[in-house]
């Protein structure tokens, strides 16, 4: 299986474990990543850009899947932002009318998106595509014992139209599928998908911090070891913000949050370091203790 | 006679009485006899009527119309009477609540106060500026088509039920009241838009939304609640009501990835704030602090997109548009 890989703004900005951590389980699932093939793509807009004008930015991810496209492979992305935001154009190029409008700027550059090869995030390439059969004969490492609470991150579940959850409902559920696979236990909760507070955190700190503070001590006082996120940028806000949320609250949380690459490292036995899961503000010492191994 | 399948399907319900239980919460099941194409309300009434006569619920015209009957059914908010039991059952059992954001009454009927003290807010009537015409107040067709989806809007409550700002922030204006907002401020007879705007600006605004898509994916009449706020954020910006952190956000990170393709994480944060908000930018400190000591700190000089000048391009062909 061969992907241009779309990394994203945030792994190779604020969250380089998340890069390497991918990198690293990707040769053991058969995943074949093309790191060049996107290497002239944009950002794609992450919602952000969309709120001023959504054509410029369905345009944007258009030409991403058309360089991709170009190529020949579909493209794999490891961010539910970047996901969600792709799926949604995606959604809307459906119209007919509406994708010739974009292919008429694309065809400046020579290109053309046909939308035959829906991009996907590698939590639902490893859950889709390789399977709980397969993937479970690559497990090297039960995490039995660990309890993980699952974060999706907005744009992984929601519109739920655009990410075809009619068509794959096994996407609604994919996160904890994965965790059950590794051996883990999955702590539910109410607020996995909820919003982490992310997109409010330079705007609206105290709000924001009341939602990272709301989520990480329910899924702690639940007796969750780890949240796990296929969201860096729920990572970021629940991680770098953990502390001063705990603070806001007058308690303790101490909840590691991991990126899904990285649980899934850790199941397909490598190191945690090369996983990079000591790069986390909230260690993840006593995480890696619970399953036996040296931080 | 026609011939349906029965089942008995075990209910859930979230019951709040203030003469009960102290007034606390609490969850009663119910096994309910039902036929196939009873919906939610259908199971509803007829517990009320044939097994506990002290449920309470709000329901009028059971067709989807009136908006009476907007609840929790397994944690999302739905128009109970919209919703298919064979739907939304998972091994025949379903949890109701009363819709979230709202104080109870009694057990699924919410108090609506705090939403229409919010759609008040917003003053939901027409401001004509002018002289009044002799006839009507004329509009040009497609604005009024266009304004059709956001007058579909029932009122239901769905919406503000499972907002995730409404739960940390009590004073967000929240997705009902802002789309009605929107449904004046783009109504081309309407004389006070650049006012409205200027009160949406303030703590509370269209700059509160965290865009998590919850009030898309439930609105039981796709009036996209969100899309009309981000429409809201889009006019302020235009109309240059934009001296504040949302807006500078919004704009600083457009600015970043027309020059550079991809995101500086530091430059958004250092432009959002502004260069010289030594306050501001001294309580991110710690953060960075924070990050860097865990190997986290995102790089002055961020990658970027090896064809900067083709996203240029695009940019420049359909900015305005």
């Amino acid at each position: 299986m061969k992907f241009a890989f779309f990394p994203g703004c945030v792994s190779r900005g604020a969250c380089p474990e998340l890069y390497t951590s991918t990198v690293k389980i990707s040769g053991i699932l058969g995943i074949e990543l093309d790191e060049k093939a996107l290497e002239s793509a944009s950002c794609t807009g992450a919602g952000v850009l969309q709120e001023k004008n959504q054509l410029l930015g369905d345009t944007l991810n258009a030409r991403n899947i058309a360089l991709a496209e170009k190529q020949n492979l579909p493209i794999l992305t490891i961010c539910s932002t970047c996901q969600g935001v792709m799926s949604q154009a995606e959604y809307r190029l459906e119209n007919e009318e509406y994708r010739a409008q974009i292919n008429e700027t694309l065809a400046d550059e020579g290109l053309e998106y046909t939308g035959k090869t829906p991009t996907r995030h590698i939590l639902w390439i490893i859950v889709e595509e390789i399977g709980e059969k397969k993937f479970k004969s690559l497990v090297k490492r039960q995490l039995d014992g660990l309890r993980l609470a699952p974060f999706y991150g907005c744009y992984l579940v929601r519109p739920s139209k655009a990410l075809k959850f009619y068509e794959k409902p096994e996407r609604e559920t994919c996160l904890e599928d994965l965790t059950e696979w590794v051996g883990a236990t999955v702590v539910d909760f109410p607020g996995k998908t909820a919003c982490c507070g992310f997109p409010i955190v330079t705007i609206n700190e105290k709000a924001s911090l009341k939602m990272v503070g709301n989520h990480t001590s329910t899924a702690k006082d639940l007796g969750a070891d780890a949240m796990v996120t296929p969201c860096p940028l729920c990572h970021l806000n629940l991680d770098q913000y953990q502390d001063r949320a705990a603070g806001m609250m007058k308690r303790k949380i101490d909840l590691p949050i991991i990126h899904v690459p990285q649980l899934v490292g850790l199941a397909l036995g490598l190191d945690p370091e090369e996983l990079k899961i000591n790069k986390h503000v909230i260690s993840t010492k006593k995480l890696l203790t619970e399953i036996s191994l040296k931080p | 006679m026609l011939q349906t399948a029965k089942k008995t399907i075990q209910i859930e319900i979230k019951r709040q009485d203030p003469e009960i239980n102290n007034g606390e919460s609490y969850n009663q099941i119910y096994d309910v006899e039902v036929e196939d194409w009873f919906t939610v309300l259908d199971a509803l009434i007829k517990i009320r009527e044939e097994i506990d006569g002290t449920l309470s619920l709000r329901c009028a015209c059971r067709a989807s119309i009136c908006g009476s009957c907007a609840m929790r059914v397994n944690g999302q908010a739905k128009l109970v009477c919209k919703t298919k039991l064979s739907v939304v059952e998972k091994n025949n059992k379903i949890l109701v609540e009363p819709v979230g954001n709202m104080p109870v009454i009694s057990d699924l009927v919410a108090d609506f106060k705090p939403f229409w003290d919010k759609f008040n807010a917003v003053e939901p009537y027409l401001k004509p500026e002018g002289e009044v015409p002799e006839g009507e107040y004329l509009a040009p067709n497609d604005d009024m088509v266009h304004l059709v989806g956001v007058m579909n809007c029932i009122m239901c409550g769905a919406c503000v039920s499972d907002c995730t700002v409404l739960e940390v922030k009590d004073n967000f204006l929240g997705p009902a009241a802002l789309a009605k907002s929107y449904r004046f401020i783009a109504d081309p007879r309407d004389g006070s838009q650049f006012e409205r705007l200027q009160n949406l600006e303030k703590d509370g605004g269209i700059w509160d939304c965290t865009r998590c898509m919850q009030c898309v994916e439930v609105c039981p009449k796709d009036v996209d609640p969100m899309e009309r706020i981000m429409s809201l954020r889009s006019k302020s910006i235009e109309n240059k009501i934009d001296k504040n952190y949302g807006a500078r956000h919004a704009k600083s990170f457009t600015d970043l990835i027309k020059n550079n393709g991809i995101l500086n994480e530091v430059l958004l944060i250092l432009r959002t704030k502004g260069l010289f908000n030594i306050i501001e930018l001294a309580k991110l400190l710690p953060i960075a602090i924070s990050a860097q000591l865990a190997g986290k700190r995102p790089p002055f000089f961020s990658h970027s997109s090896k064809n900067k000048n083709q996203i240029k391009k695009i940019f420049k062909k359909l900015e305005d548009k």
